[in-house]
C-alpha cells in the first residue's frame, strides 16, 4: 500500500471512530451548542428593543438587530464547539489506547486527522442548526447571492478548521477534561469581545483595538458583509491571515506534542 | 507481514540462537533521573522473558522503548530484527503491546474496539470480522461485545487488550504487568492465555512484580533492580544464586529458647517468635548433622522446618540493599 493510500486509510478509520464518539455521546456537542443559541435569543428577546437603538445610527428594530448579531453568533458557535474537540482530544490522550496506537505501524498523522475532520463536521452540522435557529426567530439575508452565501459558508469552514487545529492543540497540552475546557475558554470569551453584539466603532475608546485586533471581528464583519451587504473592505484577507496562521500554528504545535515521548 | 532476516548472534553453547529482541547497553534518563543504567539483553525466538523488578525499577520504562512508545538516551535495541530507533515502523509492524493501563477505548463497544483494530490492521471486511469473531470467542467476551468497553470489569479489560493486541498476529508480544490488580482467577485465566501464546511460537516479554509469575510462565527471568540488571537465568539458576537455605527451629517454652539460643550462637534468632534459624542448604547430610549436634547439645524443639530459597530470598537479596534474606522472616508452610 502506498504511503498516500496508508495515510488515507487510518485516518478514515480514526474519523469513524470520533464520528461513533461523537454518535454515541452526543450530549458534549449539544451542551456546548446551547451557549450560543441561548445567548440569540437573550439578545434579541430580552435585550433586543435596547441593544437596536444602538445600532445603524438608531431607529433599528429588533428584526434589524438580529440580522445584526446572527454573524457574530454563527462565529460563536464555532468557538464554543471546538471546546469540545480540545476536551475530546484530552481525555484520548490521558486513555491507554492513544499509546497503542503510537505502537502501531499506522499513519501517525490519522490520530490527529480523525479529530480534526471530526469536529470539522461537528461544527459544520452545528453551525446549520444554530442557522435554523435564526431563521426561525427572523433571520433574512439581503439579496445575497448564491456566490455570496457560498463565500459565507466557506469563510465559517475556513474558521472553523483554524479553530479546531487551535483546540486540538490545547486538548494535547491539557493533562485532562477539565484543564483543556479551562484553556480553551476564551474561543468563547473573545468573540463576546469582538463586533458581534455591538459595532467595535461604539465601545470606549481604548478597547476598541482589543476588540479589531482579534480574528473574530474581521470574520463576523466578513459575513455579515456577505449576507447583509454591509462593507467588508479589507476584512476579508486579513480573515483568511489570521484563518491560515492560526491552522498552521495549530497544527505544528499540535504535531510537536505528539511527536515527544509521552509522559 | 514484513519477512525480515533476523541477527543470529552466537550464544555460549556455539549455536546460533536467533533474537526476537536484543539490547546493548539501554540507557533513559526523565531529567536528573537515571531510569535504566545500561540494559544487555538477548531473548531468543518463541521464548517468553520476565523482566521482574519492585514498582519504579524501570520495567514499563524498557518496554516503552523497545514498543518505541520512547526513545532511548543510549545503547541499542533490536526488535525482530529493525533497530527501534531508525526503524521504528518496521518494529512496530512486528509487535503487539498490552500496556500497564488498560489500551482500550472505553467509549466503544468490545466488538468496535477490535473491528478498529481490524481496520488499522488493513485486514478486509470480511477478514476483519471473522478475526474479531474468533478473539472474543477465544477470550469469553461474546456476551460483552455489545456493551461499551468502560462497563467491563478489570478482569475484562485486559483481555479484551490481549485481544486487541492479537488482532494483527503479531510474532512478539509485550506485557506490562499482566496481571496487576486482578483476582486470583482471573490471574489464573491470564496465565493460561499466556502459555497459549507461547504454543504458536511467539515471543513474550512480560514484565511483572509477581515473583510466583515470573516462576510460573517465564523460561527467563531479568531482574531489574535501580536501573541495571541485577540478575538473569532461569528461575533455577537464580535460585542458586543465593544462599537464601535455612533450618527454622520453634520452641513453645521461653525457658528452652533462651539455652538453645545460648547454646547456638551462630543462629539468626527471633525473640518474639521463640524461634531460630540456622543456615542449611536443605541437604540431608547437613540436616543429619544439625540434627546430632541438636541432640548432643540437649536441645528440642517443638517445631522444625526446612526452607529451601525461592525467588523471594532472590528478589530480596538482589533489590534492596538493607538486605532482607536473614531477617526471620514468614517461612514456615
Amino acid at each position: 500500500m502506498s504511503s498516500l493510500s496508508l495515510a488515507v486509510r487510518d485516518s478514515s478509520t480514526m474519523l469513524r471512530r470520533n464520528l461513533l464518539h461523537a454518535r454515541r455521546y452526543p450530549s458534549l456537542t449539544l451542551n456546548l451548542l446551547l451557549t450560543p443559541i441561548m445567548l440569540l435569543l437573550l439578545f434579541v428577546y430580552i435585550f433586543g428593543d435596547v441593544m437596536s437603538a444602538g445600532i445603524g445610527g438608531g431607529g433599528a428594530d429588533r428584526s434589524d438587530y438580529i440580522a445584526y448579531i446572527v454573524p457574530g453568533i454563527l462565529m460563536m458557535t464555532i468557538g464554543s464547539t471546538v471546546i469540545g474537540a480540545a476536551v475530546s482530544v484530552a481525555t484520548d490522550m490521558s486513555e491507554g489506547i492513544i499509546a497503542r496506537f503510537r505502537t502501531m505501524a499506522i499513519y501517525r498523522g490519522s490520530v490527529f486527522i480523525g479529530h480534526v475532520v471530526g469536529s470539522v463536521l461537528q461544527v459544520l452540522a452545528s453551525l446549520v442548526l444554530v442557522g435554523a435557529v435564526a431563521v426561525a426567530i427572523g433571520f433574512r439575508s439581503t439579496d445575497a447571492t448564491v456566490l455570496e452565501w457560498l463565500a459565507a459558508f466557506g469563510v465559517l469552514a475556513l474558521f472553523s478548521l483554524a479553530l479546531t487545529w487551535i483546540a486540538v492543540g490545547m486538548g494535547m497540552a491539557s493533562p485532562n477534561a477539565e484543564a483543556a475546557s479551562n484553556m480553551a475558554m476564551p474561543l468563547i470569551l473573545l468573540p463576546l469581545i469582538s463586533s458581534a453584539f455591538i459595532p467595535a466603532d461604539t465601545m470606549p475608546g481604548w478597547f476598541q483595538p482589543i476588540a479589531e485586533y482579534q480574528p473574530f471581528t474581521p470574520a463576523i464583519e466578513t459575513v455579515r458583509g456577505l449576507l447583509l451587504g454591509t462593507e467588508i473592505g479589507n476584512n476579508w484577507w486579513i480573515t483568511i491571515a489570521w484563518c491560515l496562521g492560526i491552522t498552521v500554528l495549530g497544527y505544528r504545535w499540535s504535531k510537536a506534542q505528539f511527536n515527544r515521548d509521552p509522559k | 507481514m514484513p519477512s525480515s532476516v533476523m541477527p543470529t548472534p552466537r550464544q555460549d553453547d556455539g549455536h546460533p540462537s536467533p533474537a526476537a529482541i536484543s539490547t546493548v547497553g539501554l540507557r533513559k534518563s526523565f531529567g536528573d533521573k537515571t531510569v535504566l543504567d545500561g540494559i544487555d539483553l538477548h531473548i531468543p525466538v518463541g521464548s517468553v522473558f520476565a523482566l521482574l523488578g519492585p514498582n519504579g525499577a524501570g520495567k514499563t520504562t524498557a518496554v516503552n522503548i523497545l514498543s518505541t512508545l520512547i526513545t532511548a538516551n543510549g545503547g541499542q535495541a533490536q526488535v525482530a530484527g529493525h533497530d527501534v530507533t531508525t526503524s521504528p515502523d518496521g518494529v512496530r509492524a512486528a509487535i503487539g503491546v498490552t500496556g500497564q493501563f488498560s489500551a482500550v477505548d472505553g467509549l466503544i463497544t468490545g466488538e468496535e474496539n477490535m473491528l478498529l483494530m481490524a481496520d488499522l490492521h488493513h485486514l478486509s471486511k470480511q477478514e476483519g470480522r471473522q478475526v474479531t469473531a474468533e478473539l472474543l470467542e477465544r477470550f469469553d467476551l461474546v456476551e460483552a461485545a455489545k456493551k461499551p468497553a468502560s462497563t467491563y470489569s478489570g478482569g475484562m479489560k485486559r483481555r479484551l487488550d490481549i485481544a486487541m493486541t492479537l488482532v494483527g498476529n503479531p510474532r512478539i508480544i509485550f506485557l506490562d504487568e499482566p496481571t496487576t490488580g486482578l483476582d486470583p482467577r482471573s490471574r489464573h485465566n491470564m496465565w493460561g492465555i499466556i502459555r497459549e501464546l507461547v504454543t504458536g511460537g511467539v515471543t513474550v516479554f512480560l514484565t511483572t512484580q509477581y515473583l510466583e509469575e515470573a516462576d510460573e510462565l517465564a523460561d527467563r527471568i531479568a531482574v531489574l533492580n535501580d536501573g541495571r540488571i541485577a540478575a538473569e537465568g532461569t528461575a533455577e539458576e537464580l535460585k542458586r544464586l543465593i544462599p537464601g537455605g535455612h533450618v527454622r527451629l520453634r520452641f513453645d517454652d521461653p525457658a528452652a529458647y533462651r539455652t538453645a539460643a545460648d547454646a547456638l550462637r551462630e543462629a539468626t534468632r527471633d525473640d518474639e517468635a521463640l524461634s531460630l534459624q540456622l543456615p542449611s542448604d536443605g541437604s540431608q547430610r547437613e540436616l543429619r548433622s544439625i540434627l546430632d549436634w541438636l541432640d548432643s547439645a540437649g536441645i528440642e524443639a517443638d517445631e522444625l522446618t526446612v526452607h529451601t530459597p525461592d525467588l523471594d530470598d532472590v528478589f530480596f537479596a538482589l533489590t534492596d540493599s538493607t538486605d532482607v534474606p536473614n531477617q526471620p522472616k514468614e517461612t514456615a508452610r
